[in-house]
């Protein structure tokens, strides 16, 4: 992922992108060869044959529309959100259509999901792309019927002319209008006039996923692949001493037992692959692995030592956000009727998507094939050519569904894997790792420490607000980008000036980077899930102290930000806060933008024993332009389950160098019983489209810890935290 | 190794596999069913679920040998030929799957449920589905999903699965 798809949308990205959608029409005509050098058994699509308008649209003469997806689904309904802003455009409706993601080939450009950026990058070029093509068959039409385009129109996939009841299907038309030159600015419709885009449709995958045959990477067969199970080291980053592999190729099944590296950005780690001709006697042979590792440096690696640096880093002043700094916070510090400071700790956190990590790879002479969910095709091939000395088009990827992925399946070191074994053996290997290589290999959510500090004058104002965040880089230790003396940009999510506009007139912003060999990477909502914690915990922590309503004291804060300020009223009706509030009820709030979406909760909950239990979620997204607000509140839910179980339920450590959890039993998720009742509002409006995958998981632990504050009077500084068990 | 006779959606199949081969890879790799899924290889997560003569059962960790010839066994694959089960079609009607990976497991737990308990209550939803974690939180959409399901199927009793 470039660090420019990873950046947050914003408002300037919506406006420079009708340049860049022209770019892509003028890639032309090519017709599409897309045979494979394999013969599939088990993949989701046929070779695909039809005219090729352009990338992203294929037409056949017989009319049947392919639109290709280059936002990989793990869930988050890419798959419909993406070709439904072409569809729009184009007049077909998505029950029409055949939706293929794309193959990573430059042609479709960036084709990365993450950072909530895919409706929100994609809304004007994809619409662009559908208008072209649609304005194209028009006038193939209007030529054909030597009319003016005026006297035309199209609809489901057919161009009419007005009042006759004449009309000629896409097919009829695509070989004539794949001649035309292409529109550089063509026409977009009213959003008025939207007939998908908005509306709640039923997403065109559900049924593949209720009778099981939507493809999983889990689910590819090659024909000729063999399966691989490999031990990886207990300390993650040891190397193989040496290895007694005679048993597992003995045991039934086994072909090969082969050394093969674990290719990470930051590091290289060795391990041992058992290849058989099943899953399970791969997995078996494993086991019969007798392996010395060689491990003193690894197990200096340790999380407790990494938050004791954090902690003393946490008493300097750490590395200034420049644009974020605003007045002077100490002198506002020195000369304030109250100052308060804080400390709030976020953990280690796993993935843990329900697919663990699998690829399939097929390196051959001069070419490599690929069947794996990642969530970025394009720079799986950029990463994979270099690995292995090829070139990008040598490169095949085919994306299959991803079975969750919340940012891990963007870090390709399972793919490589199967690559480094493939091409010891000449034949195609599926490697698939187990529960246990999913949590204790890594890569983490870092556990980062938020030092904050406010002051308020004798009317209870904030004068002064100090927001230092302390741990590792995913920028440094991912993309080796060297900090220096600057902050890392990427961690001040959700903090900067612009997700967080609260009217301090002093304000200061910092990090200090701590540098790990564990391996780090973003996880659903990346730095706002840590930074968020803290910010919206202490915001509570400095209303209470001004004895001041939390919601009020928001709102008095955000008063010049209108669209804050809509959805913390929209929430306060929502939740019948006042009244709950007046009836002595325990209700908590958080807002925050992060991914260019405003998000905030309220939860209520009750004191029970020692702890509290959560009685219900409310929550309002603003995310601009709502694409399919079923879909969006559906991830408001996903975020909120993900966002309390990282508040209250398991945390990843590491002591020396092994990562202590290992599967579901202590690395434990919500179950169906312990959903609290959720309560979600979209609110609809025509701002640019913001994110919506990540947006509503920040502000989760914050509300829920502002609840247990009410409820306990116990302040919440560390997560996670054992909710029955508040001390 | 060994040959075993198992009878599968209805259809017997001959597999020759170790005998403590957890039933999940021979319905995948032997017989060649995707739709019932690896998740945590210890009966932890329910994404392997299949029915076992119509109980839940985790199929990552019941061994081939414990599978008796006559016992009916019933993956995703076999719920209905057309995904009419009424699950499956609450399933569709109520939008449940995000990633889609642990649905499987998941509406042949609630079939289950329901051939036993036609009107479940909150509390029997949570209860038999316990072992079935969905990390995409599709939780409360399941959770109506399934009370449509349980009315539909009242309404109209032959839609019920056999």
């Amino acid at each position: 992922m470039s660090s420019l798809d990873m950046k947050q949308s914003s408002r300037r990205d919506f406006i420079k992108i009708s340049a860049q959608a022209a770019a892509f029409l003028a890639i032309g005509f090519d017709s599409l060869a897309n045979g494979t050098g394999v013969k599939v058994k088990k993949m989701p699509h046929e070779p695909h044959i039809g005219v090729e308008i352009n990338p992203y649209v294929l037409i056949n003469e017989s009319g049947k529309v392919t639109l290709f997806n280059a936002r990989p689904d793990m869930g988050q309904g890419t798959s419909q959100s993406i070709p439904m802003l072409i569809a729009e455009e184009l007049e077909v409706r998505l029950d029409q259509v055949e939706i293929v993601t794309s193959d990573g080939s430059d042609k479709f450009g960036s084709q990365m999901s993450g950072g909530s950026s895919s409706v929100s990058t994609r809304y004007l070029p994809m619409r662009t792309v559908g208008a072209a093509v649609k304005e194209m068959l028009i006038q193939a039409a209007a030529n054909q019927w030597k009319v003016p385009v005026s006297a035309c129109y199209a609809k489901e996939g057919r161009v009419y002319q007005k009042n006759k009841s004449i009309s000629l299907g896409y097919g009829e038309l695509v070989a004539s209008a794949a001649k035309l030159p292409v529109p550089k600015n063509p026409t977009l419709k009213n959003p008025a006039d939207f007939t998908q885009i908005g509306k709640s449709i039923p997403r065109p995958e559900v049924p593949s996923k209720v009778n099981g045959t939507a493809i999983f990477g889990m689910d590819v067969v090659i024909p000729g692949m063999l399966y691989a199970s490999v031990a990886h080291a207990p300390s993650i980053h040891a190397k193989v001493k040496s290895y007694q592999g005679e048993k597992a190729i003995a045991s039934p099944g086994v072909k090969f037992v082969l050394k093969t590296e674990r290719k990470m950005p930051h590091a290289s780690t060795e391990a041992v692959a058992v290849l058989a001709d099943s899953y399970y006697s791969a997995l078996k042979g494993k086991r019969l692995l007798d392996i010395q590792w060689e491990s003193a440096e690894a197990e200096t690696m340790n999380t407790d030592k990494y938050f004791n640096q954090l902690h003393e880093a946490g008493k300097s002043s750490g590395f200034e956000y420049k644009e974020s700094l605003k007045g002077d916070v100490e002198q506002a510090f020195s000369s304030a009727k109250q100052v308060l400071e804080a400390s709030y700790q976020t953990p280690f956190l796993a993935h843990a998507a329900m697919e663990p990590e699998n690829a399939t790879v097929y390196v051959q002479d001069g070419k490599v094939e690929v069947w794996a969910p990642v969530q970025g095709p394009d720079s799986l091939v950029t990463e994979l050519a270099a690995y292995l000395g090829l070139k990008k088009e040598q490169v095949k990827i085919n994306v299959t569904f991803l079975g969750g992925a919340f940012g891990r399946k963007a870090y390709y070191d399972y793919v490589l894997e199967a690559a480094h074994l493939s091409k010891q053996i000449n034949a195609p290997v599926k490697v698939v790792w187990t529960r246990e290589d999913d949590i204790q290999q890594g890569p983490f959510r870092p556990g980062m420490l938020s030092v904050l500090k406010g002051s308020l004058d004798a009317q209870g104002i904030v004068t002064g607000f100090e927001h230092k965040m302390n741990g590792a880089s995913i920028l440094n230790q991912v993309f080796k980008v060297p900090l220096g003396n600057a902050p890392d940009p990427w961690a001040e999510e959700g903090i900067n000036l612009h997700d967080s506009p609260y009217a301090f007139p002093n304000r200061r912003n910092s990090f200090s980077l701590i540098s790990t060999q564990i391996p780090i990477l973003w996880w659903r909502s990346v730095y706002a899930s840590n930074n968020l914690f803290g910010q919206e915990s202490f915001i509570d922590e400095l209303a209470h102290a001004a004895k001041k309503d939390p919601l009020e004291f928001r709102l008095e804060l955000l008063k010049d930000s209108p669209r804050f300020v809509a959805v913390l009223k929209k929430l306060g009706e929502l939740s019948h806060y006042q009244q709950l509030k007046a009836q002595g009820k325990s209700i908590g709030i958080a807002i925050a933008r992060s991914f260019s979406s405003i998000c905030a909760h309220a939860i209520l909950v009750e004191k029970q024993g020692a702890g509290v239990t959560i009685k219900k979620v409310y929550s309002v997204i603003d995310c601009g332009v709502a694409i399919n607000p079923r879909n969006i509140k559906a991830q408001v839910q996903s975020n909120i389950t993900m966002g309390l179980t990282a508040a209250i339920k398991n945390e990843i450590t590491v002591v020396n160098g092994q990562t202590q959890q290992s599967n579901f039993h202590d690395y434990a998720v919500l179950r169906q019983g312990e959903i609290p009742e959720m309560e979600i509002f979209v609110m609809m409006n025509n701002e640019a489209p913001g994110g919506v995958g990540e947006p509503g998981l920040p502000p989760v632990a914050p509300a829920l810890c502002n609840a247990v504050f009410l409820a306990t009077g116990k302040r919440v500084r560390k997560l996670p935290f054992d909710i029955s068990q508040v001390s | 190794m060994g040959k075993y006779s198992i009878k599968l959606n209805g259809k017997k199949h001959l597999v020759d596999v170790a005998s403590d081969t957890p039933l999940l890879w021979v319905i995948r790799d032997e017989i060649g069913m995707t739709g019932t899924k690896f998740g945590c290889g210890m009966g932890l997560c329910g994404a392997c679920t299949i029915l076992l003569n119509g109980k839940p059962i985790r199929s990552c960790s019941t061994p081939i040998s414990t599978i008796k010839p006559e016992d009916k066994l019933v993956s995703i694959e076999g719920i209905s030929s057309n995904t009419s089960h009424p699950v499956q079609l609450a399933w569709i009607q109520e939008q449940v799957p995000q990633c889609g990976y642990c649905q499987s497991g998941q509406i042949l737990a609630v079939a289950s449920l329901l051939e036993s308990n036609p009107n479940p209550t909150d509390a029997d939803i949570d209860t038999a589905l316990a072992g079935n974690i969905c990390r995409c939180g599709t939780y409360q959409e399941m959770r109506k999903a399934i009370h449509s399901a349980a009315k539909s199927m009242q309404v109209n009793p032959k839609t019920k699965s056999k």
